[in-house]
Parts: structure tokens; C-alpha cells; sequence
């Protein structure tokens, strides 16, 4: 190898990870800058896809392919369960005692379902009971378990923000309820919401117009519940409020990767304080976190890795030019909302901008309604999948800008920008 | 947005009564706000306030239950004897800090 090449290692081949060796590879010169990839799967999952397997709308090979094939030529692809950074010596410890030594790092390890963390969750009842879909398992077996459930009480039930991708437990109910009106039995299923929030999303606007979407479909909300432990046939809140279930569907506490504990990176979740505009580790500074794995307070989401890597790949090649980072981040985020009957919605967002109604991208024309169900928006979801596996992972170019724009959108009556 | 009177001090509060500018606390504030939602603070509730108040001041953003249990001390059980109901919101309305956006 060149003597002056230097190293850049990559931890995660998920959406971010992936997404950032396609955009580095072009722009680093191959004599200057090795590139390494590391990940304990061979295989990429379509994580939007997880929420349909359960209504047998996507079959498992449809979401499921080969890490490999999205990682380009010059990057060294590692499958390796990671055991640990030591950011003061810039090396990575591999669980097969490999050590990997870099000279800048990208984590990139995202936030993963842990039902071990709630008392009771994994109990006889998981997988029986108890399901969730943030994993290709979980929604499977959800898959199975619909096929034939007579009804009963439906809990969907949110354990903790943040969780990956938050309008999925929303989706989720809208889908369930036309999935039963479809198969003729809506009246044999009653539907709570269970959230710790205080209403169904965590911004205002959109909050209520979600709310009413929930009430036209007869879903009930329980709000500012705070799981303490899954009993047989019930949660149990720490304010010892209980609510009976036939068949549970929760969305598990997610946490970063537990190496980010075990190396000094991260915070109680396990995730990385970073500077929220530029994914630069607050302590030390040849350590980046991108996509879900960083603590930016952002949606995880895949439309934010995908808009944070389009302007982050420009500031790393300044920052290892020794020069300033001058693309900073505003925390978008454009989400489409599967509601059901063949409709979506669609949400554009930022740090400090609530999702608002309105069109998107061009204003008046669209094609897609902000925060408003249509045909249009369903289509849109359904092509992103194409656009996942064909240009998004690959790092080319979508036709949408990465930092938000208000043109389009109608603010509300009062002007109300940040939420409290 | 509207300026109230609490506890003989003019301060910013939104619609919700939740203090708008942190360093317009005071533990006179405090005391009223805790009165206002029936809570008579004790010495722990104000370990838990000041823990509050110096976890912001450092990070920009209220801690959840979670941190406030893991670099806090506050187990979530006794958060919720010392706030009934809503801990979170009850914790960051008397400690005069944002309300949690329980994040996005």
C-alpha cells in the first residue's frame, strides 16, 4: 500500500454505512484513502418493507439481498461482529481478534429493537402473543399469526422515544385496520393506540391530524404510558395503569450497538453525541456518527441518512483537507404514511420545522400531498422501494433536495416553527 | 406566548405555562409552579429538579426518563411517586426547562 494512504473505516453496512462508501469511494482517490466496511450480516434488508410482510403484501426476497452487491469496487467489505473502539489509539477491535487501525471513522451501526430491555416481553409469550415488525423474524412471525387470528383486543403499543422510522406504529394501525375491514372482520378486532407520548406524533400539527385519522378508524389512544413490565394478557404502565391484550404488537426499545457502551461512545441508549449539523463526535475529532447510530434529535430515519450523507460526504472532504465543514445539516426528514384503502401521506420535516400541509416538491402541482391521504402518495411509497435498491444505496443522485424547503407548504394559522 | 406573574417575578410562559427562558428560574418559581400541580416538593424532589435544571444547562435538552434514571439516579418507579402521572412533564414544568419532545 502507498506509504501516505490513509484509512477509512466504516462501521455498519446498513442504509448510512453503505450509503457513505458509494459517496466517498468517488471522491477519495484510491492511492490516498483505503476504505473499509465492516458488518456482522451479509445481508441488506429492506427496512420499510418490515411493516407490509405482516399483511403479506412483500415476500421476504424482495427485502432481502446481498450486502455485497451494494458495496462498490475499492472498498474492503469486513463481515465481523465489532468488539469495541479504542478512539485514543484510532483502533477497532474485532470479535475474530482482528484490530483494524483508521485514521478517520464513521459509525454508522444504526438503533436496533431490544424487547430484552422491558420485563416480561420476552417471556413464553413473544412470538405467540407478543410480536413486533422492526425485524425480518418479528414481522414474519406477525405474518403467520395474522393469517388466522379471530380477533380479539389489538394493542399496538410504543415502549420509548426514539424509535426508528416513528410513524411506523402509526402505519402499522392503519394498515391492520383495513387489513381486518378487508378480510370482513373489523368488527371482531378493537384497536388501542399505545403511546408514551401525549398524542399520536411527537409534532403539533400533525399530531392532531393524525389523531383524527385514528379516531375516524374507531382506534382508541392511550397516552403517557410508561411501560413497566408485559404480564400475561396485559401491559402494566409505572403508573399501574393495565390494558388487556389478545394479540400485542409493540415496538421494542431501540438502542445503538452495545460496543458504543463498552467503547466510552455513547450516551444512556447507546447512541453518539455528535454535533447535530455535521456528525462530528463531540469528543474527538476523526470520529463521525451517521444515520440512526448518532444522537442528533432527528427522526431515525432513512430520509435523514440519506440527506445527512449527501452533505456530509462534502464536509469529510474538507475535513481531511484540514479545512472547515461548511454544509451544515438542518435535521430533514420526508416520510410517506401509509394509511391504508391504497393511500399514504406524506411528511416533510427539519429540526426546526413541524410537518405542515401543503404540496411536494413543486407547490400547488405536487404530485404528492403534504400531510393529506392520497393515491398518489401510496404510489410514491411503493416506487421508493425501486429507488432504495437502484440509486438511494448506491449513492446516485434522487430528485430531492437535501436540506427542506418551505415552498409548498402552508404555515399554520399561528406562526409556530419549533415545538416546545 | 404571554408574560405572567409568578411568585412576584414577570416571566415568559407559553400556552402550556411552561417557563420559556430557563434562567428566569427561580425556587420561589419553583414552589409556585409545584403549588399550581398540587405537588409539595420535598428534598428529593429538588435533587431531582437540580438535576433536571444542571443536565440541561450542559446538554440544551431535557432529559427523558431514561437519562434521568441512568445518570441521574432517579429510578423511573420513584419518578413517578415524586411526579405522579406525567414524571417528564411534571419534572421539566416546576424545573422550568422544555417540555420533553420525547424526541421525533
Amino acid at each position: 500500500m502507498p506509504t501516505n494512504q490513509r484509512h477509512l473505516v466504516v462501521l455498519g453496512a446498513g442504509t448510512a454505512g453503505t450509503m457513505v462508501v458509494n459517496k466517498l469511494r468517488k471522491k477519495l482517490k484510491k492511492d490516498d484513502w483505503k476504505i473499509t466496511i465492516v458488518d456482522s450480516s451479509t445481508t441488506h434488508h429492506y427496512q420499510p418493507g418490515f411493516l407490509f410482510l405482516p399483511f403479506g403484501t412483500y415476500t421476504t426476497d424482495e427485502i432481502v439481498k446481498p450486502k455485497r452487491k451494494f458495496i462498490p469496487d475499492g472498498v474492503d467489505f469486513m463481515v465481523a461482529e465489532i468488539e469495541k473502539v479504542l478512539p485514543e489509539d484510532n483502533q477497532v477491535l474485532l470479535a475474530n481478534g482482528q484490530t483494524l487501525s483508521y485514521d478517520q471513522l464513521v459509525i454508522a451501526t444504526g438503533t436496533t429493537p431490544r424487547p430484552d430491555q422491558t420485563e416480561g416481553m420476552m417471556g413464553p409469550q413473544f412470538h405467540d402473543t407478543v410480536h413486533e415488525f422492526y425485524s425480518l423474524d418479528g414481522s414474519k412471525a406477525l405474518a403467520e399469526k395474522l393469517k388466522d387470528w379471530p380477533g380479539g383486543k389489538l394493542v399496538v403499543h410504543i415502549t420509548e422515544m426514539p424509535i426508528k422510522c416513528p410513524v411506523a406504529p402509526l402505519e402499522f394501525t392503519f394498515l391492520a385496520d383495513d387489513f381486518f375491514k378487508q378480510k370482513g372482520m373489523r368488527d371482531k378486532v378493537e384497536i388501542t393506540y399505545v403511546t408514551p407520548l401525549d398524542g399520536a406524533f411527537t409534532k403539533p400539527v400533525a399530531s392532531a391530524a393524525l389523531g383524527t385519522m385514528l379516531s375516524d378508524r374507531h382506534v382508541a389512544v392511550e397516552p403517557d404510558f410508561i411501560i413497566e413490565r408485559v404480564d400475561e394478557g396485559k401491559i402494566v404502565s409505572y403508573d399501574e395503569r393495565e390494558i388487556p391484550f389478545d394479540l400485542l404488537v409493540t415496538v421494542p426499545l431501540n438502542m445503538g450497538a452495545d460496543f458504543i457502551a463498552a467503547s466510552g461512545l455513547g450516551d444512556e441508549l447507546n447512541y453518539v453525541p455528535v454535533n447535530k449539523q455535521n456528525f462530528l463526535s463531540d469528543k474527538y475529532d476523526n470520529i463521525f456518527a451517521i444515520g440512526d447510530a448518532s444522537n442528533i434529535p432527528a427522526s431515525k430515519a432513512g430520509s435523514v441518512a440519506h440527506f445527512a450523507v449527501d452533505l456530509f460526504a462534502e464536509n469529510f472532504i474538507s475535513h481531511v483537507a484540514g479545512e472547515k465543514m461548511v454544509h451544515f445539516f438542518d435535521g430533514h426528514a420526508n416520510c410517506f404514511i401509509e394509511s391504508g384503502d391504497g393511500k399514504g401521506m406524506l411528511i416533510d420535516f427539519n429540526y426546526d420545522t413541524q410537518p405542515l400541509p401543503g404540496k411536494y416538491p413543486l407547490p400547488g402541482v405536487g404530485p404528492f400531498s403534504l400531510l393529506e391521504e392520497s393515491r398518489v402518495n401510496h404510489q410514491g411509497k411503493m416506487f421508493f422501494k425501486w429507488m432504495y435498491w437502484n440509486l438511494l444505496l448506491k449513492g446516485r443522485p434522487l430528485p430531492v433536495p437535501a436540506l427542506m424547503s418551505m415552498v409548498g407548504k402552508e404555515e399554520p394559522k399561528e406562526l409556530e416553527t419549533t415545538e416546545v | 406566548m404571554t408574560t405572567a406573574t409568578i411568585a412576584g417575578a414577570d416571566v415568559q410562559i407559553d400556552d402550556e405555562g411552561f417557563l420559556i427562558d430557563p434562567t428566569e428560574w427561580t425556587e420561589d418559581i419553583a414552589r409556585q409552579l409545584a403549588t399550581n400541580i398540587g405537588i409539595e416538593l420535598t428534598d428529593r424532589h429538588w435533587d431531582m429538579i437540580r438535576f433536571i435544571r444542571a443536565d440541561y444547562a450542559a446538554n440544551g435538552v431535557t432529559p427523558g426518563t431514561r437519562r434521568v434514571q441512568a445518570a441521574g439516579g432517579f429510578a423511573t418507579k420513584e419518578q413517578f411517586e415524586l411526579f405522579p402521572k406525567k414524571p417528564q412533564k411534571k419534572s421539566a414544568y416546576i424545573a422550568g426547562v422544555p417540555k420533553p419532545a420525547g424526541c421525533v
